[in-house]
C-alpha cells in the first residue's frame, strides 16, 4: 500500500505545476513547470514498484524531451506573443467547459470503481523489465525501432532547408572587400602598439600620431575612449611624465 | 491508500492536458499539453500494473513512452517548419490557410 502522505506530495507536485499550463503566460515557466510534473510522476511510478520506468521517466522526459522543448523555445524565440483574440466566438468558454466536464466525468467514474489489489505487487527491476520486453513483447520492440528512425528522418527531412545560392567562398569575400575598397588586411590594434596597454587608447603611428580608428566603435558611442593628444604631448615634452595627467 | 487514486490523480491530470490544449494558442505550450495527456495514461498503466500485480501495464507505459519520444521529435520539427515559413507559432494562423 502506499503512504497517504507520499501520495498527497506527488498529487502537489504535479496537480500544481501542471495548472501552469493553463495560467502561465510564458512558454519558459510552463516548461519549467512541466519538468517539475515530470519529476513528480517520476517519484509516482517508483512508488507504484516501477524503479526501472521512473528512472527512465527522468531520463527520458526532463532530460530530453522537455530540454527539447527549451531549444525550439530559444529557436523561435521566447517573447513570442500570443495573441489572445477569437477566432471561434467563446471559444475559452466552450473549451473550459468541456475540459472541466471530461476531469468531472473520468474522476466520477474511476471514484466509484473498487477493484481488489494485488497481495504482492510486481516491482518493474530492469532485468524483470527487460526479459519481458525481450521475449513477449519482441516484435513491438522491432516496430518501435522502426517508427523512431522513421521519426529521426522525418524531423531531419522537415527541418532541412535547400541552398538555393551558390555558396560564397573566402576567395570571392575577400575579392568583394578589395573591390568596395574595404580595408584589405585589419585594423591597427589600439595601444598595445605604442605606450600603453588598454583599449581605449588610439595606437600611435610610426610618427606619433594617434589612429583614430584603431578604437573600438563602441568605447566612443559609449565616450568612454581617451584622445590620444595627451599623450603625444607627453611624446614631445619629455620632463612632462604621463602620470602627472 | 488504494492505488486506485493514482488513477484520480491521472484522470485530472488528464484533464488540464486537454484544457491546455484547447486553451491555448502557443503551439508549444498546448503540445506540452499533449505531453501532459500521454503522461496522465502512463501513470493510470502504472497504477494498473500494481493494482493487479502484473508487469505487462508498466510494459505499455514503456511503449508509449518511446511513441511520444518520436512524437515529440517531429511535432516540434513541424512548429519550426511553419515558424519558418509564417514567423509564427500561433496556432491560428494555419488556419488561414482554407479557401
Amino acid at each position: 500500500m502506499v503512504s497517504p502522505v507520499l501520495f498527497w506530495i506527488i498529487a502537489a507536485i504535479t496537480v500544481i505545476p501542471a495548472l501552469s499550463l493553463l495560467f502561465a503566460r510564458k512558454a519558459v515557466h510552463v516548461a519549467m513547470s512541466v519538468v517539475l510534473v515530470m519529476v513528480g510522476l517520476a517519484t509516482a511510478y517508483v512508488t507504484l514498484g516501477a524503479p526501472f520506468l521512473g528512472m527512465v521517466q527522468i531520463v527520458v522526459y526532463t532530460g530530453a524531451v522537455m530540454m527539447l522543448f527549451l531549444f525550439v523555445l530559444m529557436l523561435v524565440g521566447v517573447d513570442q506573443r500570443e495573441d489572445l483574440k477569437e477566432t471561434i466566438k467563446g471559444q475559452r468558454w466552450i473549451g473550459l467547459f468541456t475540459a472541466a466536464g471530461l476531469g468531472a466525468f473520468l474522476v466520477s467514474v474511476v471514484g466509484r470503481v473498487s477493484i481488489a489489489v494485488a497481495d504482492t505487487p510486481a516491482v518493474g527491476e530492469p532485468d524483470v523489465v527487460a526479459i519481458m520486453l525481450f521475449e513477449k513483447y519482441v516484435l513491438v520492440i522491432e516496430v518501435l525501432g522502426f517508427l523512431l528512425i522513421t521519426a529521426a528522418v522525418g524531423a531531419l527531412v522537415l527541418t532541412h532547408t535547400p541552398r538555393l545560392r551558390p555558396r560564397r567562398t573566402q576567395l570571392e569575400v575577400q575579392r568583394d572587400r578589395v573591390l568596395v575598397g574595404a580595408d584589405p588586411v585589419n585594423k591597427p590594434m589600439p595601444g598595445v602598439y605604442a605606450r600603453h596597454n588598454a583599449l581605449d587608447v588610439p595606437a600611435l603611428d610610426p610618427q606619433g600620431e594617434p589612429i583614430v580608428h584603431s578604437v573600438s566603435r563602441v568605447l566612443k558611442v559609449r565616450s568612454q575612449t581617451q584622445e590620444g593628444e595627451e599623450f603625444r604631448a607627453a611624446l614631445e615634452d619629455p620632463s612632462r611624465k604621463e602620470g602627472d595627467r | 491508500m488504494d492505488p486506485i487514486n493514482f488513477v484520480i490523480l491521472a484522470s485530472i491530470l488528464f484533464a488540464i492536458g486537454a484544457a491546455a490544449v484547447l486553451l491555448r494558442r502557443n503551439a508549444i505550450i498546448a503540445f506540452m499539453g499533449v505531453e501532459l495527456m500521454l503522461n496522465a495514461a502512463n501513470l493510470a498503466l502504472v497504477a494498473f500494473s500494481r493494482i493487479h500485480g502484473e508487469i505487462d501495464g508498466q510494459i505499455m507505459a514503456f511503449f508509449v513512452l518511446v511513441v511520444a519520444a518520436a512524437e515529440v521529435v517531429v511535432g516540434l520539427a513541424i512548429i519550426i517548419a511553419v515558424f519558418r515559413a509564417r514567423q509564427t507559432i500561433s496556432l491560428d494562423e494555419p488556419a488561414e490557410l482554407k479557401g
